[in-house]
């Protein structure tokens, strides 16, 4: 009797944990573990220099590494191939206050979006700003309350809290906004608004969003959406209308798509900020995907040791073989090698 | 049948007739002009935030007032401090960066504008500070107008207050506009509720916007000295609905940039009415020219959310008559961004400031 209810008591704060993170444990089964290997001491800090919470990283067409993160004040690192520190971008730019996500276009531009001031912010290669979207709330009104209860009206070029970009091989922009609103808006190659799919508002069912925490755009021009909150990852196409819903990965916090001819979409089942009793047996890894959801396999598992993740925020995957991982509960970026041969089996969906 | 025919008809000449009132407000020509690619070079740790102000001085120098850095409030104080968020920037006539001008000042929040007097010296508004500040060709400060408010309220007081309500100078600090007689009227002093721009006349009075708070125009002379203010908020003749601009001609009238209600306003040096310009949108940006011959450029320039809409440039004659128009919404060059400041020291090279956009263009014209 005693012992039931205690079960009973474990149960519901399982629950409640679960749903407060709303975290939630793969259904998908028998799926390959992929070995791999962590690169010791990958990016070397210069003295006097520290990551914080590793929020946004990609590389260039070079292979040089952009680490967006929340330190001290919101800064952009970039270190070369080898993990060197190259330089700083943006220091102390208006639009740097709650780094979200840095990612590197086709020509090796530089946009970073910013959730603290509702800004995405294209840098060219040399480190210039060259196209702002998004407002940032203006600094006059002062000390304002933070917005609570429903939001107003998702607005074309406004954003609310917006959390990445990505673009189609025609130089479409797609954001996705984010924590504020819950959409995914396009934008020509001039930052022109053309549609949005989604609102202000949250919602679970296809087209809706519940925090879009992230995306990524294949070479056809379809567009993967991180649907975190909602526990899946959307397939939407080039006009924003669904196609297909991928559920049985986890909680999806980031996509990523690798370049070359047969690319692979990545996403992280990442365990919950604040390590919530019994999270790190069910969440942190990553689910290397085909593009239609065919699960190749997974890698990786919480830990706050090397080689394992804390809180998975963002990764690079340029190369399939290749992830660099940033993580928020470790301020550290990996640089992960993953092994063949792997063995492709179909998923249990 | 015969009832829809009527509809129909009403219909179809409320269509027509509408186009034709936004044809009239278009009507100027079209003006050629061209961006020119990069026009400011900069260091590494130099960037641009918003660009509230732009102004050359007389030996082709540009400076730039912007929205950059990290506006803070500081914690574990006896009230809300709040520091910074704007920069001073001067570069050459190649574009070339020279210096930065008034690093750490306790007068800059909230770039609004800059402008260059006949002397090449350099004065700053700045929208939060509440301050008007007069730099020598050094960089030294020569002259302060208004007071920033000591500390911030926490929540913030809105910027509209309903009609008549208590004003507060940007909350905990002194004085603030406070509203004696009309809505908008503001003190009779140098206390500015969120002023805009700037502006002399050849004796050297002062003019200041003043502002998105109160809606007036404040003179002082020369030394600071305050002579008098007129206008309160309201759509009559001499009232404004967000002063947002300020340029004064060689004869000392005043043309003023009265965004809300959709014109300008012409007012002779001490503040009679004597003019208003309409059809030029809700102009946000004023520059004459100088020489003889002055004309007025005036921006239409779009709300930060919104670049589908608005955004061109009238160059217009004194009188009010439109010579021709450039440019739309947008972020390419040649596209604008919220256009605040317009420089034009040569008639047909403008430089101008975009708070959507965070850069500089220069504007080849090509009447």
């Amino acid at each position: 009797m005693k012992q039931s209810a205690a079960a009973c008591f474990l149960l519901l704060a399982v629950i409640c944990a679960g749903t407060a993170h709303a975290q939630k444990k793969a259904t998908a089964q028998n799926v390959p573990e992929i070995p791999y290997t962590s690169v010791p001491n990958f990016l070397k800090m210069p003295p006097n220099l520290y990551l914080g919470e590793a929020i946004g990283v990609a590389t260039n067409s070079k292979g040089h590494v952009f680490v967006y993160t929340r330190s001290a004040n919101t800064r952009l690192f970039e270190f070369d191939e080898k993990g060197n520190y190259v330089r700083e971008i943006g220091e102390g730019l208006y639009g740097f206050e709650f780094a979200h996500s840095v990612r590197v276009d086709s020509q090796d531009n530089i946009w970073v979006v910013d959730e603290g001031t509702n800004m995405v912010i294209k840098f060219n290669p040399q480190g210039q700003v060259v196209m702002v979207l998004g407002h940032r709330p203006d600094v006059v009104a002062g000390a304002v309350p933070t917005p609570v209860g429903p939001a107003p009206p998702a607005q074309k070029y406004t954003f609310s809290r917006p959390t990445d970009v990505g673009w189609d091989p025609q130089g479409n922009i797609f954001v996705s906004d984010g924590y504020g609103n819950a959409r995914v808006v396009k934008y020509d190659k001039n930052g022109r608004f053309l549609k949005q799919v989604g609102s202000e508002k949250n919602g679970s069912g296809p087209g809706q969003f519940n925090l879009p925490h992230g995306i990524a755009v294949d070479a056809k021009g379809n567009v993967y959406v991180a649907d975190r909150t909602n526990s899946r990852l959307q397939v939407l196409d080039n006009d924003l209308n669904p196609k297909a819903i991928y559920d049985n990965i986890g909680t999806s916090w980031t996509v990523c798509v690798s370049q070359g001819p047969h690319q692979y979409l990545f996403t992280s089942n990442s365990n919950p900020n604040g390590n919530p009793p019994g999270s790190w047996a069910n969440t942190g890894e990553i689910y290397k995907m085909e593009l239609d959801g065919t699960i190749v396999g997974r890698f990786g598992h919480a830990s706050k040791q090397f080689g394992g993740f804390q809180v998975v925020h963002m990764f690079d995957c340029r190369n399939p073989n290749e992830i660099i991982v940033a993580e928020i509960e470790s301020w550290r970026v990996q640089k992960l090698m993953l092994q063949s041969p792997e063995t492709k089996i179909s998923s249990a969906r | 049948m015969k009832l829809t025919t009527k509809s129909f008809l009403m219909a179809a000449a409320v269509s027509l007739l509408l186009p034709c009132i936004r044809m009239a407000a278009q009507s100027a020509p079209e003006i050629r002009f061209d961006s020119v690619a990069d026009p400011l070079k900069f260091p590494d740790n130099i960037h641009l935030g918003e660009v509230a102000g732009v102004a050359t001085d007389s030996k082709g120098n540009l400076f730039v007032y912007t929205r950059t850095g990290h506006p803070t409030i500081t914690i574990g104080t006896s009230r809300a401090f709040a520091h910074g968020g704007s920069r001073l920037f001067e570069f050459d006539k190649n574009g070339k960066y020279v210096r930065e001008i008034g690093q750490g000042i306790y007068g800059f929040m909230v770039a609004q504008q800059v402008r260059i007097d006949p002397q090449d010296n350099i004065w700053v508004v700045d929208q939060m500070t509440g301050m008007v500040i007069k730099f020598d060709p050094q960089g030294q400060v020569q002259l302060l107008l208004g007071r920033k408010a000591e500390a911030e309220r926490i929540p913030a007081v809105p910027l509209n207050r309903p009609a008549g309500g208590q004003a507060e100078a940007g909350g905990g600090g002194e004085g603030g506009g406070a509203a004696r007689g009309l809505p908008g009227a503001g003190a009779q002093s140098d206390v500015f509720q969120r002023p805009t721009d700037i502006a002399w006349d050849a004796a050297g009075n002062i003019f200041v916007a003043d502002g998105f708070g109160n809606a007036r125009v404040a003179k002082f002379d020369k030394n600071g000295v305050f002579i008098k203010s007129w206008g309160s908020r309201g759509d009559g003749q001499g009232q404004f609905n967000t002063v947002h601009g300020l340029a004064v001609d060689a004869q000392g009238n005043l043309y003023v940039a009265d965004a809300g209600n959709k014109r300008i306003q012409v007012f002779d040096n001490d503040g009679n009415f004597k003019a208003e310009i309409a059809n030029v949108g809700s102009p946000a940006a004023l520059c004459i020219t100088r020489g003889p011959h002055q004309f007025l450029y005036s921006s239409n320039s779009n709300p930060p959310d919104d670049i589908d809409s608005n955004g061109e440039i009238y160059k217009l004659e004194l009188t009010g008559k439109a010579v021709g128009q450039f440019g739309r919404a947008g972020k390419l060059p040649k596209e604008f961004g919220t256009v605040n400041a317009i420089d034009c020291r040569n008639e047909s090279e403008l430089y101008v400031g975009e708070i959507g956009n965070w850069r500089v263009q220069k504007l080849m014209l090509h009447p």
